[in-house]
């Protein structure tokens, strides 16, 4: 994450208020992860619980219905995973960097 | 205009209809109760069309209000004495949050043991909630002065507190003259502000202020206190102006040539002003002094009021267990410390609890600070009219 | 009235919570918060008593919020939405906006069945026209898992450990939903981000009254209930088919069962996977399960399977 210069008083939007909606896409939870769900696309019936059911929107529905994961926003939780009765979705483990 | 005889507690509610509300949260406690009794009528028969809010306790109160605020309505609430304790935590949020809320405070004395009459203990512990705090002792002035708190809470974006003794002012009637209704709208158009929870901004209020930006944001409601000094005085001149009043930071009274003063705040004022009368008569150089606005506290001008002054005697209405000194002695002492020559100072305890103060004590209590200035030396605090 | 979510194909694509917060990995709250946005759309404001939800979507200079929000205290959300609710009534009547807002507040149990039971019970009983939703993980879990009312028999917080002179939480949860409509509001009912169309239905039914609506969401929490995170949803079907969560709603007055269990998982099952349970002796389970039989009789749910 790059440094950023912290906001002064006086650019802080008044109370504190963050003016920015849904800003915290800009927080990187990435590395939260040990595992990353792998969607199998010849096995996916494109039922959307692992979308329905995800903590944190990190499926996301493409323009041509398939199903993918953002990484950036992936915990690694799982529960995509179970959710997926054809078990089209693998938890594999993070590369250790 | 119109005259009426108005009790200190039915004035408030008339400027609060003059000022066309949108929203009243509120709940009873005596002796603040018949000003939201009040409203409740007004708003029964379609005089003030705004949502009048029964709330289950005064930390609701305070919270609807903080929530109408953030719209951009406009909003009032009143309460007193463990209605403002129990509100405690929300005014701090309310300041923070910069929300133009207007309350009117009917000071009491906080328990135990339980009381209902007037001192100020109720006002003083909420000194540091970043509430202006505005004070006023008769019912014209306490009509006037919320007319003109709404101008400056929506104009600084801070709450204003308007504070008035419990009975004394609240409950004792007085002929009042209702200022010109057009000219009110005039003064405060009733408009609402940008409204903070509107979809159309979808913003974040209230959020995690962390170590790296809690401070920046403290200070942010900080120095909208300290602007609010030069904005409140501008304001209170329009008013003054439109309303041919002459309200102020502090009502001075014989100060030009006095030797010695007391200093208090609230409807007490009125008494001492009656007994340094008489010993101006007698050839005392005796003066008054009353602190109108207590936040943000005008430290420069007391200064420039007790300038060659040699003893002030402060009398507080609330207690501080354990401290240097009592409430507004402590604010008086650390504003006057920058004099070159101060005045000395002696401090008293009087009327807690609505025990009354009789002249013959407000002539010890200046005869007191006489010794002292005289002496060069104050004694500790004075606890007057206590048994032993 | 709004149409009812049938097929994933219903559900609105659009995030209005947005990744990137802070709530641990599996929060089963977060799948609930999701839902009940993509249920009301962008036309809300939501409050937000302290708790888990609110420190991790707000971390300033970030929000998660895609729709306006708003935290005050930990006690008064139901409070400030009233204020929010009455305002916008006058603004609207008074012409002074023309922005027509729906309201939700949002509380932990902690926030609800406890510190905020006050305030709750005050803007139901006013009838103002908002939602408010329980996101109930049993316990204060965003101070490190204290036991509050809502924590079920026998659990293990911090607050209520076991050892040797105790078996966990040794009261019963309160049943919100029976408080809420004792206020006579016209709805309320119970949810599980398990069960993703009954909830998001569930919201819009709500959105749709005039006047107060409660939802009560039991949202599984790994961190606070020990087990795996990918476990949530799962614990949150088995609360329900083992009749610990009976999914149902009550509209004016009138109960009605929403999702059926014809047959019913043992409660052991439920139990024997989360940590706080682990301590659990067997004459616990049979009282858990005794109990448990009486809820399915008052809502009809099927017998235990064999």
């Amino acid at each position: 994450m790059s440094k950023r210069r912290l906001k002064g008083w006086k650019e802080i939007p008044m109370g504190g208020m963050v003016t920015e909606p849904g800003s915290s896409v800009e927080f990187d939870v990435s590395a939260w992860r040990t595992f990353k769900p792998v969607i199998d696309q010849s096995k996916c019936t494109k039922c959307g619980l692992c979308w329905i059911y995800c903590p944190e929107a990190a499926i996301v529905i493409k323009e041509d219905g398939r199903y993918e994961v953002d990484l950036t926003f992936c915990k690694g939780c799982g529960i995509c995973e179970r959710a997926c009765a054809p078990r089209a979705i693998t938890m594999v483990k993070e590369e250790s960097a | 205009m119109k005259r009426l005889g108005l009790s200190g507690n039915y004035a408030v509610a008339y400027a609060v209809k003059m000022a066309d509300v949108d929203v009243i949260a509120a709940y009873p406690i005596t002796p603040q109760t018949t000003i939201v009794e009040k409203l409740s009528d007004f708003v029964a028969n379609g005089e003030l069309d705004a949502e009048y809010v029964n709330v289950e306790s005064e930390h609701s109160a305070m919270s609807a209000c903080v929530g109408a605020s953030l719209t951009g309505a406009r909003v009032f609430t009143a309460t007193s004495s463990q209605g403002l304790a129990y509100m405690h935590e929300v005014l701090f949020m309310a300041s923070a949050l910069r929300t133009p809320i207007v309350m009117t405070n009917v000071n009491r004395a906080l328990s135990a043991p339980l009381n209902i009459w007037n001192d100020h203990s109720d006002a003083m512990a909420e000194r540091d909630s970043g509430w202006i705090q505005l004070w006023a002792s008769s019912a014209q002035e306490a009509l006037d002065t919320t007319i003109e708190a709404f101008k400056i809470a929506e104009d600084v974006l801070l709450p204003v507190m308007v504070n008035i003794d419990g009975f004394i002012v609240s409950h004792t009637y007085e002929p009042v003259t209702l200022p010109d209704e057009g000219e009110v709208k005039r003064y405060i158009p009733s408009k609402p502000l940008t409204n903070r929870l509107s979809p159309r901004l979808a913003y974040s209020v209230g959020v995690v202020g962390p170590p790296e930006y809690y401070y920046e944001m403290k200070y942010q409601a900080v120095d909208a206190m300290e602007r609010s000094r030069q904005r409140i005085k501008e304001i209170e001149a329009d008013f003054n102006r439109r309303f041919g009043k002459d309200y102020k930071d502090i009502n001075a009274y014989y100060m030009e040539d006095a030797e010695y003063a007391l200093l208090a705040m609230g409807s007490m004022t009125g008494t001492a002003r009656v007994v340094a009368e008489s010993l101006r008569r007698r050839g005392e150089r005796a003066g008054v002094v009353s602190i109108r606005w207590f936040r943000p506290f005008p430290f420069e001008r007391l200064a420039e009021i007790l300038e060659g002054v040699r003893g002030i005697g402060v009398m507080d209405r609330a207690v501080t267990p354990g401290g240097p000194s009592n409430p507004l002695f402590v604010d008086v002492a650390s504003g006057l410390y920058g004099m070159a020559e101060r005045p000395v100072l002696q401090s008293f305890v009087a009327g807690l609890g609505g025990r009354d103060v009789s002249t013959d004590e407000f002539g010890m209590m200046f005869s007191k600070t006489k010794e002292a200035a005289r002496s060069g030396r104050a004694g500790p605090c004075i606890y007057v009219g206590l048994r032993e | 009235m709004s149409t009812a979510f049938r097929t994933i194909k219903d559900i609105p694509k659009e995030e209005y919570f947005a990744p990137g917060n802070r709530l641990c990995a599996g929060c089963t709250a977060a799948t609930a918060i999701r839902q009940i946005l993509k249920a009301s759309g962008r036309n809300v404001v939501v409050v937000t008593a302290t708790g888990c939800v609110e420190v991790a979507t707000s971390y300033f200079p970030q929000s998660a919020w895609r729709v306006p929000w708003v935290h005050i205290a930990f006690e008064n959300a139901a409070a400030v939405a009233s204020g929010i609710e009455s305002a916008m009534k006058a603004l609207n009547r008074k012409k002074k906006s023309d922005e027509r807002i729906h309201v939700i507040a949002l509380g932990g149990d902690g926030g609800t069945f406890d510190i905020g039971l006050q305030a709750l019970s005050g803007a139901l009983e006013r009838g103002h026209d908002l939602l408010y939703i329980c996101y109930d993980n049993e316990a204060y879990m965003n101070t490190g898992i204290q036991r509050s009312s809502a924590t079920p028999y026998c659990a293990a917080a911090t607050t209520c450990p076991p050892g040797r002179l105790s078996s966990g939480q040794s009261t019963q949860k309160k049943d919100l939903v029976a408080i809420a409509v004792a206020h006579g509001i016209p709805y309320a009912a119970t949810a599980c981000p398990s069960y993703p169309f009954d909830l998001m239905n569930k919201v819009r039914r709500a959105l749709d009254v005039e006047g107060p609506a409660v939802l009560h969401a039991l949202t599984p929490c790994p961190t606070g209930w020990r087990f795996d995170t990918d476990k949530g949803i799962d614990l949150g079907k088995l609360a329900v088919m083992t009749g610990l969560w009976p999914l149902y709603e009550v509209v004016d007055g009138v109960t009605k069962l929403t999702v059926q269990v014809p047959r019913r998982e043992p409660v052991k099952r439920y139990l024997e996977v989360q940590g706080r349970f682990k301590h659990v002796k067997d004459e616990d389970v049979k009282r858990i399960q005794e109990r448990t039989d009486l809820l399915a009789a008052k809502f009809g749910l099927g017998p235990v399977r064999q």
